[in-house]
């Protein structure tokens, strides 16, 4: 259990590294990454285990380790090497998304997979081997990470690609930083001739709907669906399906201003209620008031939406916010996906972004990736121990039942049982975990600590 | 590339003295997007050439280094005549080599390498490029001091003893030698967060140092004499520097 968090220098009584969620809480000592070298000598005098971190954009304790030394990478965010040929870019680990896309796209260049905010670090991307909206044509972000190199903490450095070690790099892929430090890594881009987006926003009344639009997009490059998980009866499972691809009219490719907002402060807890959220899902519904909609969008509104807020996770105020997401596979992933959503209806807990994405066959080379063929539904509550947990808890045993999996990098809550049901390559994976490294997701599903 | 192209302006060869120093670093990346060539200077290679091979692949026209211990004022002469040959010039030097010492360390023997690297090697490769800026009537000598040097503190006396020693040196070279056609200039940047600050107390609050390191790059295009980064500085050293001495020894500063 998590100890009490001791107040932190600046008093305020908040770790000084928090997940995205902002739950759980857990101290750690930061020791900052600035240099390839530093990784293993900065732990000199250090007892206990390490964890490299970078933005702290996963949920839950993937990127925590309570009681040990935290190792923020985003200082050692530096390129390279670049081949304006291929589109080949070669960075250390700590460079954010944001980062690579401002050197990338004046040069015509693109990440080949997006996730839903560009502040994530080159080598969390990696560790979680995240996904995107194009996931069912271009699979995980570890297929396009051809190489990587890894320090461990015996001081040894490998590079790891599918020839050289390739234990070790499936096993670095989705291996939620427990294998060494991720160094630096290559990333193949994709070319492209504008920042536009051609988007098409179709509004969808039920599963069948969504399959359906699913089946037909399947050669589109992007596709992800927002789903009102607060309507029952006929609006049950009403979304907009939203597909896109990039624009191929040329258009100039200028750098993205910084962000101008800042959700200033925690909101009470009061702020997200079930009306509340339920107003936003009927507005969010409505706003498109077509059936069908398109439009040229600029990448970041598309991609990015909640990057324009930074920090807007204070929206859920000090207690911060749970995240939930599943892939369950094709065989049970339409009744899985009903079922699922009539318990959260049910339930009585608002979600105010819920999040329906059918991903594709394409096998990550990453042994614990969390992407399988199937359907994927991503929630998030407001921390409410009562009632938010006991929903989690079911909605976890379900997925198993169902056939599928959680993702770790946006999980506080699963049992040291079902992630192992969920994994079980995991104790595989264990052989090549760093001694020196541990995270409090992996005492936690391993059993090491309740 | 051709996005990194500067536009209507000449690039630049650049000296770097202490390039692998946080705030070094993030000048050297916004003139290699601009196109400027570089010679970068610092101790540790490996570092160095993290350095170097970010500013090339950011579009520098030319990136050159040097591994060396700066503290070794006896080698300078060479190296800044290298520098300048490999280069075919040098039109701007910048100068951030530094260390901050031990705060609680009061000994002789901790002040004696900080003020050598901050003041006693940083003129001798100030001196020597002020006779090489001097004789060609042109180019920008940029220093690095610190707000430290404007008034002793209890907290870093010695650190600032060394920035004050080498803002007055500066400031007097400015004065012989501005009329030669030489833009030297003074930088005093407030705390910065950086590899160096990161273990002071407070450092989340300190400056942005790609947002300070974009008003260097500024300033240092404008020649300015003495550029307080962030610009609020200059307003709170005033300040500072106006308490009366003896309310000032006083305070835990």
């Amino acid at each position: 259990m998590p100890s009490p968090v001791e107040p932190n220098s600046a008093g305020t009584g908040t770790p000084e590294f928090e997940s995205w969620g902002r739950y759980p809480e857990y101290n750690a000592a930061l020791k900052p990454l600035h240099w390839e070298g530093d990784f293993p000598g900065v732990l000199a005098g250090v007892a206990g285990e390490a964890l490299a971190v970078g933005m702290g954009r996963s949920y839950g304790d993937v990127c925590l380790l309570d009681g040990g030394t935290l190792l923020p990478t985003t200082a050692m965010n530096r390129l390279l090497g670049f081949d304006a040929a291929t589109g080949l870019l070669t960075a250390e680990a700590g460079i954010t998304l944001a980062q690579i896309l401002d050197f990338a796209v004046p040069r015509g260049w693109f990440l080949p997979v997006s996730p839903g905010t560009k502040y994530v670090t080159l080598g969390g991307a990696i560790a979680n081997d995240i996904h995107g909206k194009n996931h069912h044509v271009a699979g995980t972000f570890g297929c396009h990470v051809p190489a990587l190199e890894l320090v461990r903490s015996d001081g040894s450095r490998r590079i790891c690609s599918a020839t050289e070690n390739p234990e070790l790099y499936a096993a670095t892929i989705g291996g939620l930083g427990l294998t060494g430090v991720i160094t630096w890594a290559q990333l193949r881009l994709k070319p492209i001739v504008s920042r536009g987006i051609d988007y098409e926003g179709i509004q969808f009344h039920g599963i069948d709907e969504f399959l359906d639009l699913t089946s037909k997009a399947q050669h589109l490059e992007y596709t992800v669906s927002w789903v009102d998980v607060t309507s029952t009866g006929k609006n049950f499972c009403r979304g907009i399906f939203m597909q896109g691809e990039h624009s191929q009219t040329p258009a100039p490719l200028t750098v993205s201003g910084k962000p101008k907002l800042v959700f200033p402060f925690d909101a009470p807890g009061f702020a997200l209620n079930r009306a509340s959220v339920s107003a936003f899902n009927t507005l969010f519904f409505h706003k498109q008031m077509k059936p069908r909609v398109t439009a040229l969008q600029d990448y970041e509104p598309y991609f990015y939406p909640l990057d324009a807020v930074l920090h807007w996770n204070r929206m859920y105020g000090r207690r911060g916010l749970l995240q939930f997401q599943y892939v369950i596979p094709w065989e049970h992933a339409r009744e899985g996906t009903v079922a699922v959503l009539q318990e959260v209806a049910k339930s009585g807990l608002a979600s105010f972004l819920a999040v329906l994405k059918a991903f594709g066959d394409q096998p990550s080379p990453g042994m614990m990736s969390f992407p399988k063929p199937g359907i994927s539904l991503a929630l998030d509550f407001p921390i409410k121990p009562e009632k938010s947990f006991a929903l989690f808890d079911r909605l976890a045993a379900m997925t198993l039942e169902f056939g599928g999996r959680l993702y770790p990098a946006k999980d506080a809550r699963m049992t040291a049982a079902q992630f192992q049901a969920f994994y079980p390559q995991w104790q595989q994976f264990a052989q090549y975990k760093d001694p020196a490294l541990n995270s409090s997701f992996w005492q936690r599903v391993t059993g090491e600590r309740a | 590339m051709s996005a990194a192209a500067p536009q209507e302006r000449q690039p630049k060869k650049i000296l770097v003295l202490g390039a692998t120093s946080g705030m070094a670093e993030a000048c050297v990346r916004l003139w290699a997007a601009r196109g400027d060539s570089l010679f970068l200077v610092a101790r540790n290679a490996e570092r160095l050439n993290a350095v170097a091979a970010d500013a090339g692949v950011r579009g520098a026209a030319w990136v050159g280094t040097a591994a060396t211990d700066l503290d070794d004022t006896a080698a300078h002469p060479a190296l800044l005549a290298h520098a300048a040959d490999s280069m075919g010039g040098i039109d701007i030097a910048f100068l951030a080599f530094g260390v901050l010492g031990a705060a609680e360390d009061h000994s002789f023997a901790a002040a004696a390498p900080v003020l050598h690297t901050n003041l006693v090697a940083a003129a001798s490769a100030v001196l020597w490029l002020a006779d090489y800026f001097t004789q060609r009537h042109t180019g920008t000598l940029a220093v690095l001091s610190s707000v430290a040097g404007d008034r002793g503190r209890k907290s870093n006396y010695i650190y600032g003893a060394s920035k004050a020693g080498l803002s007055t040196l500066v400031d007097g070279l400015r004065n012989r030698i501005d009329r030669e056609g030489v833009r030297v200039m003074t930088i005093k940047p407030g705390p910065v967060r950086t590899a160096m600050t990161e273990s002071m107390k407070g450092s989340a609050r300190f400056a942005d140092v790609e947002k300070v390191a974009a008003a260097m790059v500024a300033a240092i295009d404008k020649g300015t004499d003495v550029v307080y980064v962030p610009g609020m500085w200059r307003v709170i050293m005033a300040v500072v520097r106006a308490i009366p001495e003896r309310l000032f020894k006083r305070l835990n500063l």
